[in-house]
C-alpha cells in the first residue's frame, strides 16, 4: 500500500505529518514493521449480535480468575499439616484444622479484601463454566462448528473440559468438609476404573485416602499445569478467530465472502472494554453481596463426618445426579470387581457425552455430505434436525443435574426417595424424548411464521391539527434486528461439477439435508 | 435522520469511508445528550471507584468493598459500551474475507515439497527411520515411569486391611472405650480400633458405626450368630458406592442412609442395601463384650471396606 523503496527523506517527512505519535509510529515501524499489519488490525471488522458475546463473558471471566487466583496464591498455603486454629472466627477456634483449611478461613477473615477475592474468584469460576456452556451451545445452534471452523469448537469443547475440571480442584483447596466428601469421591471414581484404578488412586493421592499429597498436588495442578494449558488454547482459540474472521448471521449485504460489522478500533475495542468492566463489576457485585461456599460453616474436612444436602459446584452436578440414579450394578466375576455402579456414570457417562460434543462435527459431515465452507450462520428453525439433537442432549444434561438434588426434592415435595429417584430414572429418558418432536415442531413453526425472529417496529400515534388520530409504523433503525433478512432457499442439491474451483476434487452431487 | 433507510444498511468498507459518509456518523440521535448521560455513567463509576478507596481506608464491612468497586466497574463499563455503541461510527461496515485456501499451484507445489522431501528424509534411510523411531518410542515411555509410579505407592494389602484386629477395643473419637451399659437401645456412636490415631489414614479407613438394637429387631445371618452382643451392631461408616461416611441413622426404619447419594442400608439385617446405588453390604465388624463389659472386636471386617474396585473380589 505503501512505497516500498523510498529514500530516508521521504519517510521522515511523512512521520513528521502526524506530530510525535506518527514519529514513534514511524520509528516503530522502521523496526518492526508494524504500519501495514496495525492498519488492517485496526480496520479488522467484527459482526455484531448479542450472542457473539457469550465467549466474550468467558474470556473475561478467565480474566478474573486470573487476576482474583494470583491475589489469593499470596496467602493460602497448600498443606495438609494439621495446626491449630487461632484465628479471629470464633466458632472454630482451638479446633484441630489442616494449614491448608485455616489459610483459607485467615484469606477470608484477616486479610482485607481477601474475602472479597476469594467469593469473587467462585462465582468468576461458575460464571466462566456457565458462559462456556451457552456460548457452545450457541456454536452447535448456529452450525458455527462447520467447515472451516471444526478445529476451533474442538478447542472450544477441551476448553470447557479443562474449565469443569479445574473447577473441581479448585474448590477443593480449602479442604473443607464438603470439599474433603468430594475428594473422596474422586478417590473413589478413580479406584472404580477396570484392572488399573486402585494403582491410579495410589499413584494420584500419594497412597490410600486421604494421605497427605492431594491438596499440594492439586494446588499445582490448579494454579500452574490446567491454568497454562487454558491460556494456551485461549489463545489458539482467539488466533483462529482472528484468522478465520467471525461468523455472521445472513442478512442485507451479508454474503460467504465477507464481514459486515463494527471496525476493530474504536468501536469493537471500545465495546468490548465496556463489557470486560460490566463482567468484572457484576462479579465484584456478586462476590460482595451473594455468598458462595461458607467453608467456615462447613467447617474442616474430618473423614468420620459428614453434612446432609451435599452437592457440588453446578457443573458437577449432571454426574452427581448420574451416580445417584444409576442402578446399584456390580460385575463380579473370576475373583474381580468392576464396580459398573461408579465406573459407568462417572467416567463411562461423561466420556460419552463428550465424545459426541467432539465427533459432532464429523456425525454432521457424515449425514449432510456438507463440506463446503460456511461462513454465514444457520438460524436454529432452519435446521430442525439438529436443533432438536442438541434440545435433547440438553434436556438429559438438565434431567441428570435435576437428580442431583432427589434428597432436597423429595423433602420439598414431600415425596419417598423412593418415588423420587424412580422418577428420576424414568424422566432422564422420557423427557428427552419428547423434546425431539417437540422441538422439530417448535422449529417447523417458526420456518413457517413470516415475522419470525423478527423485533416488531413501533407504532407511532399522530394527532393531526383537526383531532383525527392516525397510525404509522415507525421508521426502522439500524440495530432493530433482521427487519430484512428473508430467509435464504437451502438448495436441496448443488452440482458440483458445475465448480470450476480447485477444491471440488469430490465431484459428485452433494445433499444438503434440511 | 434524513438517510434513506437503504443507505444506512448497506455496508460500506471502513478503508474508503469519507468523514461526511452516514456510516460514519454515529446513532445516537442527539449526540450531545447521549454523550452528558454518558459522562454521568462515568462519573458515577468514578464515585464508586473512590468509595471503594476511602472504604479501605477506613478498613469497612467485607461487602462495601465488591459493592463499591462493583458499582463502579458496572457504571464505568456500561459507559463505555455506550460510548462505542452510540457515539462512535454506527455502520456497518464491510470488510472482505480472503480464501484460507492457496492457489492450485500452491497446494501443488506444497503437497510435492512435503511428499518429495519426507520421501527422501524419512523413506531412503528405512535404518535410520526405525532406530530413531524406536528410541523416540522408548524414551516415551521411559519417561512416563517417574511421572506415574514415583507418585504413590503400590496399593498392596492397604486397601483390604484396616486396624481393626482380634481383640481391638472400639473407643469413640476422644479415644474412650465404650461400654455395654453406654449406649441405651436406638442409641448410635462413631468408633475406632483403641490407637487408631496412631495409623495415618486411620481415621478414615477404620471409621465404624456402633448401633444398639432391640434384639427383637435383629435378624441373624448365618454365621454371624455371635457377632451382635446385647443388640450392639457394628459395621464400616465408609458406604460401598462411594466411600462417603454412611451419617445419617434412621432410627425408626433401622435404615443407615449415606448422604452423598442415598444409599440405604438395612442395619438389623446384615447391612444389607435396600436402596440407592450401593450394590454390597456396609461390611460388618463382629463384637464381644469381655469381662469387664467393654465392647471389643471379636475378629477385623468380614470384607473389604469402601467403594469397589478391580481386585476386590
Amino acid at each position: 500500500m505503501t512505497t516500498t523503496a523510498s529514500t530516508p527523506s521521504s519517510k521522515e517527512t511523512k512521520k513528521e505529518a502526524f506530530g510525535p505519535v506518527g514519529k514513534i509510529l514511524g520509528e516503530l515501524d522502521d523496526r518492526l514493521g508494524v504500519a501495514k499489519g496495525g492498519r488492517s488490525l485496526m480496520d479488522k471488522i467484527f459482526p455484531d449480535h448479542w450472542s457473539f458475546m457469550l465467549g466474550e463473558i468467558a474470556l473475561y471471566s478467565f480474566v478474573i480468575l486470573l487476576a482474583t487466583g494470583v491475589f489469593l496464591t499470596l496467602f493460602y498455603v497448600p498443606s495438609q499439616t494439621i495446626v491449630v486454629y487461632h484465628g479471629s472466627y470464633a466458632p472454630l477456634r482451638g479446633q484441630h484444622v489442616t494449614q491448608a483449611f485455616a489459610s483459607s478461613i485467615d484469606l477470608s477473615f484477616e486479610v482485607r479484601c481477601g474475602m472479597l477475592m476469594r467469593q469473587m474468584h467462585h462465582w468468576a469460576c461458575d460464571i466462566f463454566v456457565g458462559a462456556i456452556v451457552i456460548h457452545m451451545a450457541r456454536v452447535f445452534f448456529t452450525g458455527a462448528f462447520r467447515k472451516p471452523r471444526e478445529l476451533n469448537y474442538t478447542i472450544g469443547v477441551i476448553l470447557l473440559i479443562l474449565a469443569i475440571g479445574n473447577g473441581f480442584v479448585g474448590y477443593s483447596l480449602p479442604d473443607d468438609l464438603v470439599s474433603g466428601t468430594g475428594l473422596r469421591i474422586a478417590f473413589s471414581i478413580t479406584e472404580s476404573v477396570p484392572v488399573v484404578g486402585s494403582y491410579l488412586a495410589f499413584f494420584l493421592f500419594g497412597g490410600n485416602f486421604p494421605g497427605t499429597a492431594i491438596i499440594p498436588r492439586f494446588f499445582i495442578i490448579h494454579v500452574l499445569i490446567i491454568p497454562l494449558i487454558i491460556l494456551g488454547l485461549v489463545s489458539a482459540h482467539l488466533f483462529l478467530l482472528v484468522r478465520q474472521k467471525h461468523t455472521q448471521f445472513p442478512g442485507k449485504g451479508r454474503t460467504e465472502k465477507n464481514v459486515v460489522g463494527a471496525p476493530m478500533i474504536p468501536v469493537f475495542a471500545a465495546k468490548a472494554t465496556g463489557f470486560l468492566f460490566i463482567v468484572m463489576g457484576v462479579t465484584a457485585l456478586l462476590g460482595a453481596l451473594a455468598q458462595i461456599n461458607p467453608i467456615w460453616l462447613f467447617g474442616p474436612y474430618d473423614a468420620s463426618r459428614i453434612s446432609y444436602a451435599v452437592q457440588p459446584d453446578w457443573y458437577m452436578g449432571w454426574l452427581d445426579g448420574a451416580l445417584r440414579i444409576w442402578p446399584a450394578w456390580q460385575l463380579q466375576a473370576f475373583g474381580h470387581n468392576i464396580p459398573l455402579e461408579v465406573f459407568l456414570p462417572a467416567a463411562v457417562l461423561p466420556g460419552v457425552v463428550f465424545g459426541i460434543c467432539l465427533a459432532w462435527p464429523a456425525l454432521e459431515r457424515v449425514v449432510t455430505k456438507d463440506n463446503a465452507i460456511h461462513n454465514l450462520l444457520d438460524f436454529p428453525r432452519n435446521r430442525p434436525r439438529r436443533t432438536a439433537a442438541g434440545a435433547v442432549m440438553l434436556s438429559f444434561l438438565m434431567m441428570l443435574f435435576i437428580a442431583s438434588s432427589t434428597d432436597v426434592l423429595a423433602n420439598y415435595f414431600k415425596i419417598s426417595l423412593n418415588l423420587m429417584l424412580w422418577s428420576m430414572r424414568i424422566l432422564v429418558f422420557l423427557i428427552p424424548i419428547i423434546t425431539y418432536p417437540i422441538a422439530l415442531l417448535i422449529c417447523k413453526e417458526l420456518q413457517n411464521s413470516p415475522e419470525g425472529g423478527k423485533r416488531k417496529r413501533a407504532n407511532v400515534v399522530l394527532r393531526s391539527a383537526e383531532g383525527a388520530y392516525t397510525t404509522v409504523q415507525a421508521e426502522s433503525r439500524p440495530g432493530d434486528g433482521h427487519e430484512e433478512l428473508a430467509a435464504e432457499p437451502v438448495p436441496t442439491f448443488i452440482d458440483l461439477d458445475e465448480d470450476d474451483g480447485a477444491e471440488s476434487a469430490d465431484g459428485g452431487v452433494r445433499r444438503v439435508e434440511r | 435522520m434524513s438517510n434513506t433507510h437503504d443507505e444506512q444498511r448497506t455496508p460500506v468498507a471502513i478503508t474508503t469511508a469519507t468523514a461526511d459518509d452516514p456510516h460514519m456518523q454515529p446513532l445516537a440521535r442527539n449526540p450531545e445528550r447521549t454523550e452528558r448521560i454518558i459522562a454521568l455513567m462515568m462519573l458515577v463509576g468514578l464515585v464508586g471507584f473512590i468509595g471503594f478507596g476511602i472504604a479501605y481506608w477506613y478498613n469497612a464491612d467485607a461487602w462495601v468493598y465488591g459493592a463499591t468497586i462493583g458499582a463502579g466497574a458496572v457504571f464505568l463499563g456500561v459507559g463505555i459500551t455506550a460510548w462505542g455503541k452510540y457515539l462512535m461510527p454506527k455502520g456497518p461496515f464491510v470488510e472482505e474475507r480472503h480464501d484460507m485456501a492457496g492457489t492450485a499451484e500452491e497446494r501443488e507445489a506444497f503437497a510435492a515439497a512435503v511428499v518429495q522431501r519426507g520421501g527422501g528424509v524419512l523413506g531412503r534411510r528405512k535404518l535410520l527411520l526405525g532406530t530413531a523411531g524406536a528410541g523416540l518410542g522408548v524414551f516415551g515411555a521411559v519417561s512416563l515411569f517417574p511421572l506415574i509410579r514415583s507418585l504413590g505407592p503400590l496399593p498392596g494389602k492397604t486397601l483390604t486391611e484396616t486396624d481393626w484386629k482380634k481383640g481391638s477395643y472400639l473407643v469413640d473419637q476422644t479415644g474412650r472405650p465404650i461400654k455395654t451399659s453406654d449406649i441405651a437401645v436406638g442409641g448410635v456412636v462413631t468408633v475406632f480400633p483403641k490407637g487408631y490415631q496412631d495409623t495415618e489414614n486411620g481415621q478414615a479407613v477404620d471409621q465404624t458405626i456402633l448401633i444398639r438394637l432391640s434384639t427383637v429387631d435383629l435378624t441373624t445371618r448365618k454365621g454371624r450368630e455371635n457377632w451382635s452382643p446385647a443388640g450392639y451392631v457394628a459395621y464400616s461408616k465408609l458406604c460401598t458406592h462411594l466411600g462417603c461416611p454412611v451419617g445419617l441413622y434412621e432410627q425408626q426404619l433401622q435404615l443407615l442412609v449415606c448422604p452423598c447419594h442415598q444409599s440405604m442400608f438395612n442395619v438389623a439385617d446384615g447391612g444389607y442395601p435396600t436402596f440407592g446405588p450401593a450394590p454390597r453390604p456396609l461390611p460388618q465388624l463382629p463384637l464381644y463384650v469381655d469381662g469387664r463389659g467393654y465392647l471389643r472386636a471379636r475378629a477385623g471386617f468380614d470384607q473389604p471396606v469402601g467403594p469397589g474396585y478391580w481386585e476386590r473380589s
